[in-house]
């Protein structure tokens, strides 16, 4: 048996003791987590320094500070985001339980992606844990001292049964997907996405894609461009760019561009000083082959800012394109890098329409003092998820759902919509056996008149307080007996 | 080569033209969605008679009040469904809006099954219209006479150039799956799910299936047994026992059995008659290799028929059918029965039912029969079930405000109501800042050190004390 598949059997098998479902034990593992994170902090940043030259302070900031609030929420909300969630009753439900009941799924897997690959597996990890569930944690092999650091450290924190961490490579994965689990959680792009989701098919898996996309940023013309390029450089050239919700590309109107480009300019030097390349703070590409990747996008391209590179190092200068069309090669794919093409756009409509010819994007940005506008770039367009007069902000409050839509993924997560993304909501009908007298109506031999009560009851819906309920339950008893007596 | 492409393109040009979005469209169409089930009631009788020979009554509760019932709700309720939802905030965004937009999806495709032909097209297409979709409309060609209904009626009813009615087969089906939708919602069985939802993936579709499986019904000792024996005849021959949430077995203890037997063959007179095949109220299998599959199932079981057990092929007619003595490696045991038959199987404990249970696929339903409410928690606590209704049959589905779905392979999602409007809709999460606090953003700005770090961690976490009047 393969190692994958035996990781699969142990934690399923862990599963079935049902030890992952009372909420101490999910409060205790998440509560391990969070000591893993508090204990572990600086030899995490030295793997995502080795990985993605990250540094010390975007490290907590990036990384971790958000998957500590998770925890938090988690850890305060579990007993009410675990508990029956009453429904509203029909009339002839009025005297039961009706309510949904959360459960955990099963076993879950978790595939984590290179570019933030703490964060990517913890998040979604949280959700599973705090539903209930086994998880197989498959972190990126890209970003390889994560990884290993995540292998080393996670059974030592939580149940190594309940939540083993598989390392390897396209083989290694290929061979977990083909096991049966009960929930498919992927991060990373488009065309694995299609792998996976077919591969759950075969199993018919529900899963949870996190793609990305081209996510379009709009810069109206009467803007404070000082601000509006401080922020747009803050979002796209963290991690060196490659963030799956970083504003891929601008458009504008031909008049601003170069103020675009100055402005730009400027911000970068605030942030990363004269000689960027010595900037502490400035990431790298990942590896070689998306270093090539990205370079290879400035070819034939008019580059109005940076351009340098240092394949070595890894090193991409943050980079302003301008002159860049729809047909450009830079424009047919996720850029995921230092790169950021200005194309030019005559009016909104035009924006608009050069937004919806292309894939709906994860994330789409518009900076506009005219509220109006803004609201009609939201709704004549469609994305993942939107940030107004500023870029990545959606993504860090929680009770917002982050996901896709189309090309950029399904399903979302986050905060409680993790929760409920990893659970099962089980409708309960919780009936008693009296009451017989009014179930008369709907039995054979059939009548008009039993028709005509069954048209009535089953189908009336009442949203009252208890004490409504309760009078109306008085009353209705006598009505159904009155019925039953005389009409059927 | 196909009109498919044609027709899903003439959609999403609609689609494109935003008609779908405003509200009073949307209540238009699902007004005329209730005309169509009002004006047509006795044509819709009809076709399903001539399809199921379905007792008008069951017609009228569990496909047309049904239909009309979804309706009328999500126009009740659009207005609501369809604002914004504005979310907790913490400290450092208290001066953003944070909101979700709930978005259409754009054109979806709905394919349908032949059980409930009607409320299994019309209630997720109603899901649909509500959320702002357009649609393409597959109804199942086993169902012929109610199909060629819906074909001919829908596009009479509503805006032809935002809803499609395609028919065929298997062939037809397939082809239309390569065409992209933002959306599938299939309904029926579990290997044509797998090609649906594979198919799906090529595109990224997201997809619901609503499928099926065995859903148990453990009686357990305490109950009431002629109060349980009806509600299983009841939930177990209703539509010939073609439910997707039809209880398809029993399990009970050898005791239970002995008093449910005679109750069960008093119920079954008293509902349907002492020969049900002239019992007006009983239904027909859908058509003959259906028959003669259940009819294979009955004469290659183990077991033996307690209770009914006549076939009648040139009327499609099973009777109302119990076996008893059948074991777990039972022919009947290895697939959804969907049709008049109800097995029972005996053991000697609860845990015994619940591992039973538990060793199989998840059910789309699971019912439990008792006067014990500590019986009640426990079987929920130890099984997993789409759905779960103690004390009753199929009625579960029928509360609006209850999602409808299965889990494992009993099917991915879930609609009704509300549900349905969610499962067509994107939610979009959305900020909308101002251009002032740049200030307040330094702290997030390179060059990154460890008192910007700390001071933007004092601002953005959460504060249980926090005063929620700011």
């Amino acid at each position: 048996m393969s190692m994958e598949k035996q990781a699969v059997e142990r934690a399923r098998t862990a599963f079935l003791t049902r030890r992952s479902r009372p909420l101490e034990f999910r409060a205790q593992q998440l509560k391990a987590l969070q000591r893993m994170i508090t204990e572990k902090e600086r030899d995490i940043a030295a793997a995502l320094k080795l990985d993605l030259n990250k540094n010390e302070f975007q490290t907590p900031l990036y990384e971790l500070v958000g998957l500590e609030s998770e925890i938090q929420l988690a850890l305060e909300k579990l007993p009410e985001w675990a508990a029956p969630r009453t429904a509203e009753k029909t009339l002839l439900t009025i005297s039961d339980e009706v309510y949904v009941q959360p459960e955990p799924l099963g076993v879950v897997l978790i595939i984590g992606a290179w570019n933030y690959p703490f964060a990517l597996v913890i998040q979604p990890l949280i959700g599973a844990i705090a539903a209930g569930n086994a998880a197989v944690i498959k972190p990126s092999e890209v970003s390889e001292h994560t990884a290993r650091l995540l292998g080393e450290l996670l059974p030592q924190y939580i149940d190594k049964d309940l939540y083993p961490v598989v390392n390897g490579g396209v083989p290694e994965t290929q061979e977990l997907l083909r096991q049966r689990f009960d929930h498919v959680f992927y991060t990373g792009n488009c065309a694995v996405g299609k792998l996976v989701m077919e591969a759950a098919s075969r199993h018919l898996t529900p899963v949870t894609l996190e793609l990305g996309g081209k996510s379009p940023c709009y810069i109206d013309k009467d803007c404070d461009l000082s601000i509006v390029c401080r922020r747009i450089t803050w979002g796209k050239y963290m991690n060196c760019g490659q963030t799956c919700i970083a504003p891929d590309y601008v458009l504008c109107d031909q008049s601003i561009q170069s103020r675009v480009v100055e402005e730009i300019k400027k911000a970068l030097k605030e942030f990363y000083g004269d000689d960027l390349k010595t900037s502490p703070d400035y990431g790298r590409m990942i590896n070689q082959r998306h270093f090539k990747r990205v370079t290879a996008l400035l070819e034939g391209e008019t580059v109005a800012l940076g351009g340098e590179s240092d394949e070595a190092d890894c090193f991409i200068a943050p980079t302003v394109l301008t002159g860049v069309t729809g047909s450009s090669k830079v424009m047919q794919e996720e850029i995921f890098g230092p790169v950021l093409p200005l194309v030019s756009v005559g009016s909104v409509d035009e924006a608009i329409r050069f937004i919806n010819q292309r894939e709906k994007p994860l994330a789409l940005y518009v900076f506009s003092y005219d509220s109006k506008l803004i609201k009609r770039m939201i709704a004549e367009t469609s994305s993942g998820g939107v940030t107004a007069n500023d870029v990545l902000l959606h993504y860090s409050i929680s009770a917002l759902p982050f996901g896709g839509v189309g090309n950029s993924g399904m399903g979302s997560y986050h905060g409680k919509h993790s929760f409920d993304r990893l659970s099962h909501l089980r409708s309960c009908l919780i009936k008693s056996l009296n009451m017989e007298a009014v179930n008369k109506v709907r039995y054979p031999p059939h009548s008009a008149k039993k028709l005509s009560w069954a048209r009535f009851f089953i189908l009336k819906r009442v949203r009252l307080g208890t004490l409504g309920r309760l009078a109306l339950l008085a009353a209705f008893v006598a009505l159904a007996a009155l019925v039953a007596q005389r009409f059927l | 080569m196909s009109d498919y492409g044609a027709i899903v393109q003439k959609l999403r040009d609609s689609f494109g033209t935003r008609k779908t979005r405003p509200a009073e469209f949307r209540i238009s169409q699902l007004n005329s969605i209730v005309k169509l089930l009002r004006e047509n009631e006795g044509a819709i009788v009809e076709a399903l008679e001539r399809d199921l020979r379905k007792p008008k009554f069951e017609t009228m509760i569990s496909e047309i009040s049904m239909a009309i019932n979804e309706a009328n709700y999500a126009i009740n309720h659009l207005a609501s469904w369809m604002k914004p939802e504005h979310v907790e905030k913490s400290l450092v965004m208290k001066f953003d809006e944070c909101f979700i937009r709930k978005e259409p999806l754009g054109v979806v495709l709905i394919i349908g099954a032949w059980n409930y032909p009607v409320q299994l097209v019309l209630v997720p297409l109603i899901g649909a219209i509500a959320a702002g979709n357009c649609a393409v409309v597959k109804p199942s060609e086993l169902s012929d006479s109610t199909s060629s209904l819906l074909t001919e009626l829908l596009p009479k009813y509503l805006d032809q150039s935002c809803f499609s009615v395609v028919c065929g087969g298997a062939k037809e089906t397939t082809e239309l799956l390569e065409q992209r939708f933002d959306h599938i919602f299939y309904t029926g069985g579990v290997s044509v799910a797998r090609s649906v939802m594979r198919a799906a993936s090529c595109h990224l579709t997201p997809v619901t299936l609503e499928l099926g499986g065995k859903s148990p019904a453990l009686v357990e000792g305490s109950c009431d047994v002629t109060a349980t024996a009806r509600r299983l005849v009841w939930a177990r021959f209703f539509n010939a026992g073609q439910s997707c949430v039809a209880p398809d077995y029993v399990l009970c203890s050898p005791e239970t059995r002995r008093l449910l037997l005679p109750a069960l063959r008093d119920c079954i007179t008293q509902l349907y008659g002492t020969e049900p095949r002239e019992s007006r109220d009983f239904g027909r299998i859908i058509n003959q290799r259906h028959f003669e599959r259940i009819r294979d199932l009955l004469s290659n079981s183990q077991g033996r028929v307690e209770i009914g057990g006549e076939t009648e092929e040139g009327e499609r007619y099973i009777a109302p059918t119990v076996l008893v003595d059948v074991s777990e490696s039972d022919p009947v045991m290895q697939e959804e029965i969907f049709g008049p038959v109800l097995p029972i199987l005996t053991v000697e404990s609860l845990e015994e039912a619940i591992n039973f249970i538990n060793r199989r696929e998840k059910p789309l339903a699971l019912y439990l029969y008792t006067g014990d409410s500590k019986v009640v928690t426990k079987v929920m606590e130890c099984t997993s079930s789409g759905g779960f209704c103690s004390n009753d049959g199929l009625v579960h589905m029928t509360v609006i405000t209850l999602p409808f779905g299965g889990v494992g392979s009993s099917g991915v999602g879930r609609y009704h109501g509300r549900f349905s409007f969610d499962t067509f809709s994107h939610q979009r999460s959305c900020v909308l800042r101002g251009f002032g606090l740049e200030w307040a953003n330094q702290l997030r700005y390179p060059p990154y050190s460890e008192q910007k770090l700390e001071r933007l961690l004092q601002a953005t976490q959460e504060r249980k004390w926090s005063c929620t009047l700011l």
